[in-house]
């Protein structure tokens, strides 16, 4: 199963990218586009084997030791 | 007895060598080059994590580096009590770790910033003990992930603690403040709560020779070695 884990910068924390890509976006005429903020996602192929449970459990062990620095990011699981 | 060091080298370390000569320019003892895979440290007084893009900073800076084989070795050495300094690169390791509190993003202003700054000492700990407290140093610093961040909390603790080991300052002709990278209070530097872990963004191995800018850099070695 093709697992997706979309991390973001935590919402308090500035993110000067996504403040540059509404710069440049402004300029090409999409003035109505706001609080533009940029992230990563990552995807993963696990076994079928594995129950919804052990996926789980997987994904967020290794988002905690290496995917995802949580004094900065939070993660979401897309299915 | 003589003083002995190592300097760690990571795939993309880019200041092992300059921090390889520091040390044995400054302290006149034996300093050896440890390979990250490796699985363990020669006994000694100081480890330097040197700064570069170990592992092409991929992730994030040093979150690969801070899985490195050496690693456990290098967090036994620091719950020793001896001396670990994280240079740029290395500070990134260092929170990445977990042996440092807070975290290093992008610089606020997006830019690489490659050039001198100016710093003064915050708390008195073993690696600013031979600066004075009024004392402006002047270190390159050369990152893009320099901004240090943590929350509140944990900012308090730093500042209760006494943990904030460099601030950024104004230089003699400086217009502002002299953070250069957007970072909480200035931070520059901090050390862990036994004060025997630095980590701080500016190079103080790019400041000691005679064709260098500064020698401010000589500081750090000078105090530990005091």
């Amino acid at each position: 199963m093709r697992i997706k884990i979309l991390i973001r910068l935590k919402s308090q924390i500035l993110e000067p990218q996504g403040k540059v890509i509404e710069q440049s976006l402004k300029s090409l005429g999409f003035e109505e586009f706001s609080n533009i903020r940029q992230g990563k996602l990552i995807e993963i192929d696990l076994p079928d084997s594995l129950n919804e449970k052990e996926r789980s459990e997987k994904i967020d062990v290794a988002c905690k030791r290496l995917l995802v620095n949580e004094i900065i990011e939070e993660y979401e699981v897309l299915g | 007895m003589s003083f002995k060091s190592a300097v760690i080298t990571f795939p993309g370390s880019n200041c092992d060598r300059d921090a390889l000569t520091y040390l044995k320019d400054l302290t006149h003892g034996e300093v050896f080059n440890i390979w990250h895979e490796e699985s363990s440290l020669p006994d000694v007084d100081l480890v330097i994590l040197p700064g570069g893009f170990s592992f092409g900073d991929y992730l994030r800076s040093g979150a690969m580096a801070s899985k490195s084989n050496i690693i456990h070795d290098v967090i036994d050495h620091a719950n020793n009590g001896r001396y670990l300094l994280g240079i740029c690169n290395g500070f990134q390791i260092l929170t990445e770790i977990g042996l440092l509190k807070g975290a290093l993003i992008q610089n606020k202003s997006i830019k690489f910033l490659g050039k001198d700054c100016y710093i003064k000492k915050k708390f008195d700990n073993k690696f600013n003990c031979n600066i004075k407290d009024s004392e402006v140093l002047q270190i390159p610093v050369a990152h893009n992930e320099g901004n240090f961040y943590c929350d509140q909390e944990t900012l308090n603790y730093l500042q209760n603690e006494e943990l904030i080991a460099f601030e950024y300052c104004r230089g003699e002709d400086s217009i502002d403040d002299g953070n250069i990278n957007g970072s909480l209070d200035n931070i520059a530097g901090i050390t862990n709560k036994n004060r025997n872990i630095l980590g701080m963004m500016p190079h103080p191995e790019r400041a000691y020779q005679d064709f260098h800018v500064s020698k401010d850099g000589k500081k750090i070695i000078e105090s530990i070695l005091s």
